[in-house]
C-alpha cells in the first residue's frame, strides 16, 4: 500500500507542523552518518552541500567530467518564488495555485504547496552565494512574468538562469569538498543500487575512465539523476542525460510513477535531418512578440517546401495565423502542450514549413514593425544570434522555424512526502521524481523544485530516517554488495559480447522514433498497443543484433550508450504502459480518446485523479500498477480552458 | 615560503617583476632619448659630451644606473624564467596552432625581441659605455670665446688629458672632455652597423607595444576610463616616436655626416 | 543532396594517459552544412563502429553550448574557426568541400589527455575548490533584497560569472596558462557584496592552486579573451592581479 505520509493538518502549515515531528540526529552523530548522492545537477549538487554543512559525509557521483556540466546548466528562463517583490498580488498560496493548476490537477496539494512555501527561501539562499541575478537600476531583483503567469514572480539571470544556479550550488559543493565532507567521483556512472534486507545500503558504479566496478557503500542514497527525456533520442536533454541509476533503482524496488507525462516544448529549433543528435530550445518568451503561422493551402506550403516561392511571397491573406485563430483570448501564449500539438496537426495536414514540412513559421515581421529592430535586439537578442548560429538564416529578415520537441519528464521515481521512494533509504530528488509538477510543468518551476528539494527539504527528511538506524556502518562485506557488484559485472560482460550488424545509436534512434511517433505529443489505444509490440521487438534486436566495441577498461562510448539505451528500451514500454492505462487527456499526456467535440484536452476526475505508480515485476513481466489517489482539499477542479 | 615572498615566486609574481622592470626600462628609455638629443647640435658634440660627463659623474644618477642595469639583468632572467616555466606548461605542442587568428605577432613572440634588444644592449654598452668608461675614447678642448660666442676645438693627446675641466680663462671658457661624440659619428659610418641598429630599434618598436600596454594589464592598472590613453602612449610613444627618435642617431650620422 | 561536403580528418588518437598518441586519417563523406561538427564526428563515428573499429572518444554533453564539456582544437584553433562559439555550436559550413581538417586534444601539463580528444580538466575543478564560494551554509542567510547590487556591478560579475569552464583559454594561450578563467572566477566575487568577506583570501587561495596545478603565466597575448566562447574579458586577468597584489602587499589575510 502506498503511504504518502502527508501530513495532517491546515496546508499552510503542514511543511512546520511536520519538521517539528521529524526525528533529529545529534551535531555530533552526524558525521558517523555517510549519504550517496547520485547526480549533481541542482537537486544534486544542492543536497549533497546541504548534507556536508550539516556534519555529514557525502559521497557524490556524477557521470561528466566536472560537477559543474549537470544539464540543470543549461535551463534558461527563470526560478519562481513567491516573493512578492513587484507587489503584483503573489503570494505562497497563488504559487502553489498555480502550480497545482498548471500541473492539470495530477500532483499533491500538499507537495506543491510546501515547493511554494520554500521558494523564497532559495532566492535568498542563492544570492547570499553570489548568483548575479538580473537587477532594477535602484539595485534590487528584477522580476519577469513567464509562461503566460499573471505576475512577475520570476527570478533569472540574463537566459542563463540555470547556469547562474547550478555554479551558485556548485560552489557550496566545492566548499564542502575542500573542507573534506564530500568526496566527489566524476566520470563514474551508478549502475546498480546495493539493497540489505529491504534496505538501500549502497551503489556500484563504473569508474568511466578506467572501467572500474566499484561498491560504494551509505545509510541513505539519494537519486538526482535527471529526467528521461532521451528515451526519445532526440530531445533538449543533454547527450548524456538517462535513466540507469533511477531504472536500476526501479528494478530493485522502488516504483516508478507517472512515466508517460512528458512535456514537449513548442519552441525549439526544427530538426535538419537524420544527422541530429539533439533538438535546441529557444525561451518560450519568444511567443510574446512572435506570431505562429503556416500557409493556409498545402499547395502553397508543397510550394515553399521545395524552395519554388519564397516564405516573403506568401500574401497576408494566404498566411494562418492558427493559434490566434483557434485561441482567440490567448492567442500564441497558449500552454506549451496545446501550442505543441497545434503545430503537430499542422505538419499532419501537410501544411508545415521547412525542407522537412517538420516545423511553423514564428514571425517577429509585425514586432520589429511596431517596437523597432532596436528594441527586439534587445529582448531577445541572444535567442536570435543562437537561431542565426544554427540554422543560418537571420529571423530578423525572414520568420523563424519552429518545431516542438521533448523537453522535460513530469513522472519519475515514486516518493512520500519525505522525498523517500518505495525502498527505504532511497531517496528521489528534482526531474529524477515525480513528485510536484502533476501532468504539467510550469515555465521557471523546474529548477526551483531542484532547489528546493536539495537545499530546503532533503536535509530534514532524511535525518528522520537516519535517526531510527542506528549508528553501525554499513557493512560492505555483506554478500549483496558482491552479488550486486558480480550481477553489474556480468551485464558489463555480455554488453561487451556483442557483435551485431546495428549500432547502439540505430537502435535508439528507432526507439526514439517509435515514441514520438505513438507516445509523444498525441497517444491513442491503437498506437500505443502497436507501439508496445514494436519496442517489444527491438528489445530483441538490441540483445540479439547490436554491436558493442573495446573492452571495459577504458573510456568506452560504445559501452555507456549501449547499457544507457538497454534501460530505455524498458523504461519505454513502461511509458506506454503507462499512457494505455490513462484513458484521459491531462496536462502532457493527451490521449485522442479524451477529447472535447473541438479536440482540446479532456480530463477525466472521477477516474483518473491518480498517481499510477508502477512496481517492477522481472525481466519482461508486466509491471502491477499501484493507485495513490489524489486528494484535494483546497483547490477546485477546473478544466483548462484557452478559447 | 613566506606568504609575502610567493608574492614574488608564484606565476603572478615573476609577471609583476617583468612588468615593473620592464615600465622603469620605458622610464629610462624617454630620458635616455631626450639626453641624446644633444647628439643632434651642431656644435660639434660639446652639449653631448658635457651631457655624457654629467650622466656618468653625478652622483644620483649613478645610482640609478645601477639600478637600471640591475632591471635589464632581472628583466632579461626573468623572460627566461617564465619561458621556461610556460614551455614547461605545455610539453606536448600542437600539430597545427593558428596563433595569428587570436592574437598578434609581437605579443607572442616577446622573448624573439627582447634577444635581438638584449644583444642590442650589449653591442651599445660595449661601443659607447665600455670605451667611454675604459677610457678608449679621443679627447677633445673647446676653447668658447664668450664676447663672439665663437668655438674652436682641437683634439687633445692622452698625455694633455688629465680628467674632465671646465673653467674660464681671460673671457674664454675651456671645456675639456672625453670626445665620445667623435665615437658616435666615428661608429655610425658603418653601414652594417647603422642596419643593426635601425633593426634592433624596429624590435624595439615591437616589443613596446605590446610590453608597456602589457606591464600596465599585469600591474592590474586595466580601467575603461584609462586603457585608452595607455594604449596610445603604448603605441605612439614608445612604439613610434622613441624607437624613431633612436634610429634617426645613427642614419643621421651616416647620411649626413 | 546538394551541398553536401567530402572531408578528410586527421584525429589525435591516443588510447589512454600512459600510451602515446598519434594523428589518424579518416574520409568524412557526404557532410551535410547544417550538422553540427560533433554531428559530423557523430557520423564518422557510426562509420567506424560498422567496420568494428574504435569510435573517436570526445567530451561532449549539453550540445547548445553551455555546459562546457565540448573540446577540440580544430585546424590550430579551441573550438574551431567561429568566434564566441563552441564546439557543438559549430557548424559544418564553416567548412568547405575537399577540405582537411586537423583535430587535436587541448594541450596543456595541466589538462592531460585521457583518450583521444578527451582531457582531464579536474585542474579547475581544484581552483575552485580552493576557494570559488562564499563561506555560508544552508539557511539562516538574509532577505535576497537585503543586499542591493548596482546594476552596473551585478551585470560585470554576471559577464564574469558566464564562464562555461571549458579549458579553451588554457588551449588558445601559447603558454597554457589559466588566468583568464580563474580571473573571471576571481572577479565574480571580487565585484559583488558577497564576496567581500573573504576577497583578499581568496584570490590568494585560487592563485596558489592554480601555480600548483602546472598553468603557464599570462604574457597578455588576449588569445583566450579571442577564442573563448562567451566572450569572457581580459579586464578580469587584471582585476586578478590587482586582488593578487593589494591581497599580497597591503591586506592581513593569508590563504586559508
Amino acid at each position: 500500500m502506498l503511504d504518502s505520509k502527508i501530513p495532517a493538518g491546515p496546508l499552510a502549515e503542514k511543511w512546520s507542523n511536520h519538521k517539528f515531528h521529524l526525528k533529529l540526529v545529534n551535531p555530533a552523530n552526524k558525521r558517523r552518518f555517510t549519504i550517496i548522492v547520485v547526480g549533481t545537477g541542482l537537486a544534486g549538487a544542492s543536497a549533497a552541500a546541504s548534507l556536508a554543512e550539516l556534519g555529514y559525509n557525502v559521497k557524490a557521483f556524477c557521470y561528466q567530467d566536472s560537477a559543474r556540466r549537470a544539464h540543470s546548466i543549461a535551463a534558461q528562463g527563470g526560478i519562481n518564488a513567491a516573493k512578492n517583490y513587484q507587489n503584483d498580488g503573489d503570494s505562497v498560496y497563488r504559487l502553489f495555485y498555480d502550480t497545482i493548476k498548471g500541473g492539470d490537477y495530477r500532483a499533491r496539494e500538499a507537495n506543491v504547496y510546501r515547493l511554494a512555501e520554500v521558494s523564497v527561501n532559495i532566492i535568498d539562499q542563492c544570492v547570499a552565494q553570489g548568483v548575479p541575478f538580473a537587477r532594477e537600476y535602484g539595485g534590487l531583483l528584477d522580476n519577469r512574468s513567464f509562461g503566460g503567469a499573471q505576475v512577475s514572480r520570476t527570478f533569472y539571470a540574463r537566459g542563463q538562469t540555470g547556469q547562474q544556479l547550478l555554479l551558485g550550488a556548485y560552489s557550496a559543493l566545492n566548499r564542502q569538498i575542500h573542507a573534506g565532507k564530500v568526496e566527489m567521483f566524476t566520470r563514474h556512472e551508478m549502475l546498480d543500487l546495493v539493497t540489505i534486507e529491504g534496505q538501500a545500503r549502497g551503489i556500484i558504479t563504473r569508474d568511466l575512465e578506467t572501467g572500474a566496478i566499484e561498491s560504494h557503500a551509505g545509510h541513505a542514497v539519494l537519486l538526482c539523476t535527471g529526467g528521461y527525456g532521451n528515451v526519445f533520442f532526440l530531445s533538449t536533454n543533454a547527450m548524456g542525460c538517462n535513466v540507469t541509476a533511477a531504472w536500476r533503482a526501479h528494478k530493485r524496488g522502488a516504483f516508478f510513477a507517472n512515466p508517460c507525462y512528458t512535456q514537449i516544448h513548442p519552441t525549439c529549433i526544427p530538426v535538419t535531418g537524420d544527422h541530429q543528435s539533439k533538438l535546441t530550445l529557444m525561451s518560450e518568451s519568444l511567443r510574446n512578440d512572435g506570431r505562429v503561422w503556416v500557409p493556409k493551402t498545402v499547395e502553397l506550403a508543397q510550394k515553399l517546401r521545395k524552395g519554388e516561392i519564397k516564405v516573403t511571397d506568401i500574401k497576408e491573406e494566404d498566411r494562418d495565423y492558427f493559434l490566434e485563430r483557434k485561441y482567440p483570448s490567448f492567442g500564441n501564449l497558449v500552454p506549451r502542450d496545446v501550442a505543441s500539438r497545434n503545430a503537430k496537426q499542422m505538419a499532419e495536414e501537410g501544411r508545415g514549413v521547412g525542407k522537412t514540412g517538420l516545423a511553423v513559421f514564428l514571425d517577429f515581421a509585425e514586432a520589429i514593425s511596431r517596437l523597432g529592430e532596436d528594441a527586439v535586439r534587445a529582448k531577445y537578442g541572444n535567442l536570435f544570434d543562437m537561431y542565426y548560429q544554427i540554422t543560418d538564416e537571420n529571423p530578423y529578415k525572414q520568420p523563424m522555424r519552429i518545431y516542438p520537441a521533448v523537453h522535460y519528464t513530469m513522472g519519475g521515481i515514486w516518493v512520500d512526502y519525505n522525498l523517500m521512494t518505495t525502498i527505504p533509504g532511497l531517496y528521489a530528488l528534482g526531474e529524477c521524481n515525480f513528485s510536484d509538477h502533476g501532468a504539467n510543468r510550469l515555465g521557471a518551476s523546474a529548477l526551483m523544485q531542484g532547489l528546493a528539494d536539495g537545499y530546503f527539504v532533503i536535509p530534514y527528511t532524511v535525518g528522520d530516517y537516519l535517526a531510527g538506524l542506528g549508528f553501525a556502518p554499513v557493512d560492505k562485506n555483506h554478500p549483496n554488495f558482491e552479488k550486486t557488484r558480480l550481477e553489474v559485472e556480468g551485464k558489463v560482460k555480455q554488453l561487451l559480447s556483442m557483435k551485431g550488424s546495428k549500432t547502439v545509436d540505430d537502435i535508439h534512434k528507432k526507439l526514439g522514433h517509435i515514441m514520438w511517433e505513438y507516445c509523444g505529443m498525441a497517444r491513442n489505444e491503437e498506437g500505443l498497443k502497436k507501439a508496445k509490440g514494436l519496442i517489444q521487438e527491438l528489445r530483441k534486436e538490441f540483445w540479439s543484433d547490436v554491436t558493442v566495441l573495446g573492452e571495459n577498461e577504458e573510456l568506452n562510448l560504445s559501452l555507456e550508450k549501449a547499457g544507457r539505451v538497454a534501460d530505455f528500451l524498458e523504461l519505454g514500454e513502461l511509458m506506454v504502459d503507462d499512457a494505455l492505462n490513462r484513458r484521459e487527456s491531462c496536462g502532457g499526456h493527451f490521449r485522442e480518446e479524451s477529447a472535447t467535440e473541438d479536440g482540446e484536452a479532456k480530463r477525466d476526475d472521477e477516474n483518473y485523479s491518480y498517481v499510477a505508480a508502477w512496481e517492477y515485476q522481472g525481466d519482461n513481466q508486466p509491471e502491477v500498477m499501484h493507485k495513490e489517489e489524489l486528494i484535494f482539499e483546497n483547490v477546485k477542479l477546473t478544466q483548462r480552458s484557452y478559447k | 615560503m613566506s606568504s609575502f615572498k610567493q608574492a614574488f615566486t608564484s606565476s603572478l609574481g615573476k609577471k609583476l617583476i617583468m612588468s615593473l622592470t620592464g615600465l622603469f626600462l620605458c622610464t629610462f628609455l624617454v630620458v635616455h632619448l631626450i639626453g641624446n638629443l644633444q647628439l643632434f647640435h651642431d656644435d660639434n658634440g660639446k652639449a653631448f659630451n658635457e651631457y655624457a660627463y654629467f650622466m656618468t659623474h653625478f652622483p644620483p644618477i649613478k645610482v640609478v644606473s645601477y639600478l637600471l642595469y640591475a632591471s635589464i639583468i632581472l628583466h632579461a632572467i626573468y623572460a627566461l624564467v617564465v619561458t621556461l616555466h610556460n614551455k614547461k606548461a605545455r610539453p606536448v605542442k600542437y600539430a597545427v596552432y593558428d596563433g595569428q587568428a587570436n592574437s598578434k605577432w609581437n605579443s607572442r613572440n616577446m622573448g624573439f625581441l627582447g634577444t635581438i634588444l638584449l644583444f642590442f644592449i650589449v653591442s651599445h654598452m660595449y661601443s659607447f659605455w665600455w670605451k667611454y668608461h675604459r677610457d678608449q675614447v679621443p679627447y677633445i678642448e673647446y676653447r668658447s670665446d664668450l664676447n663672439s660666442g665663437s668655438t674652436q676645438t682641437r683634439e687633445l693627446a692622452a698625455a694633455e688629458f688629465n680628467d674632465y675641466q671646465n673653467f674660464t680663462d681671460n673671457g674664454v671658457e675651456v671645456v675639456r672632455a672625453r670626445d665620445l661624440y667623435r665615437q658616435v659619428e666615428f661608429a655610425f659610418q658603418e653601414w652594417w652597423l647603422v642596419a643593426f641598429y635601425v633593426i634592433a630599434m624596429v624590435a624595439l618598436s615591437f616589443h613596446l607595444i605590446h610590453g608597456f600596454r602589457s606591464a600596465f594589464q599585469t600591474l592590474g592598472w586595466n580601467h575603461k576610463k584609462y586603457v585608452p590613453l595607455i594604449r596610445f602612449i603604448g603605441i605612439w610613444g614608445f612604439g613610434v616616436l622613441i624607437p624613431i627618435g633612436f634610429a634617426a642617431m645613427p642614419l643621421y650620422f651616416f647620411f649626413c655626416k | 543532396m546538394s551541398g553536401h561536403m567530402n572531408l578528410t580528418l586527421k584525429v589525435w588518437r591516443q588510447k589512454n594517459k600512459e600510451t602515446r598518441g598519434k594523428f589518424v586519417t579518416y574520409k568524412a563523406d557526404d557532410i551535410s552544412p547544417d550538422m553540427s561538427f560533433l554531428e559530423m564526428l557523430d557520423v564518422v563515428n557510426e562509420g567506424l563502429t560498422r567496420k568494428g573499429e574504435d569510435p573517436i572518444y570526445f567530451d561532449h554533453d549539453c550540445r547548445e553550448g553551455i555546459c562546457g564539456m565540448c573540446s577540440l582544437h580544430i585546424n590550430g584553433r579551441p573550438h574551431g574557426p567561429k568566434e564566441e562559439t563552441t564546439t557543438c555550436q559549430l557548424h559544418m559550413r564553416s567548412f568547405h568541400d575537399g577540405q582537411t581538417i586537423v583535430i587535436e586534444p587541448w594541450r596543456a601539463a595541466a589538462f592531460p589527455v585521457i583518450k583521444d580528444l578527451a582531457v582531464d580538466r579536474s585542474a579547475f575543478d581544484r581552483i575552485q575548490q580552493a576557494g570559488a564560494y562564499v563561506n555560508i551554509n544552508t539557511g539562516g542567510v538574509p532577505d535576497a533584497n537585503a543586499i542591493p547590487i548596482p546594476k552596473d556591478v551585478a551585470d560585470e560579475a554576471f559577464e564574469s560569472a558566464t564562464c562555461i569552464g571549458c579549458g579553451a583559454c588554457v588551449a588558445a594561450c601559447k603558454n597554457a596558462s589559466a588566468m583568464l578563467f580563474v580571473s573571471a572566477k576571481i572577479s565574480q566575487y571580487a565585484l559583488v557584496p558577497q564576496g567581500q568577506t573573504e576577497r583578499y583570501s581568496r584570490a590568494q587561495a585560487m592563485v596558489a592552486q592554480m601555480d600548483e596545478e602546472g598553468f603557464g603565466s599570462c604574457t597578455n597575448t588576449g588569445a583566450c579573451e579571442a577564442e573563448c566562447p562567451v566572450g569572457i574579458k581580459l579586464t578580469n586577468i587584471a582585476r586578478m592581479n590587482r586582488e593578487y597584489f593589494t591581497a599580497k602587499f597591503f591586506k592581513q589575510e593569508e590563504a586559508h
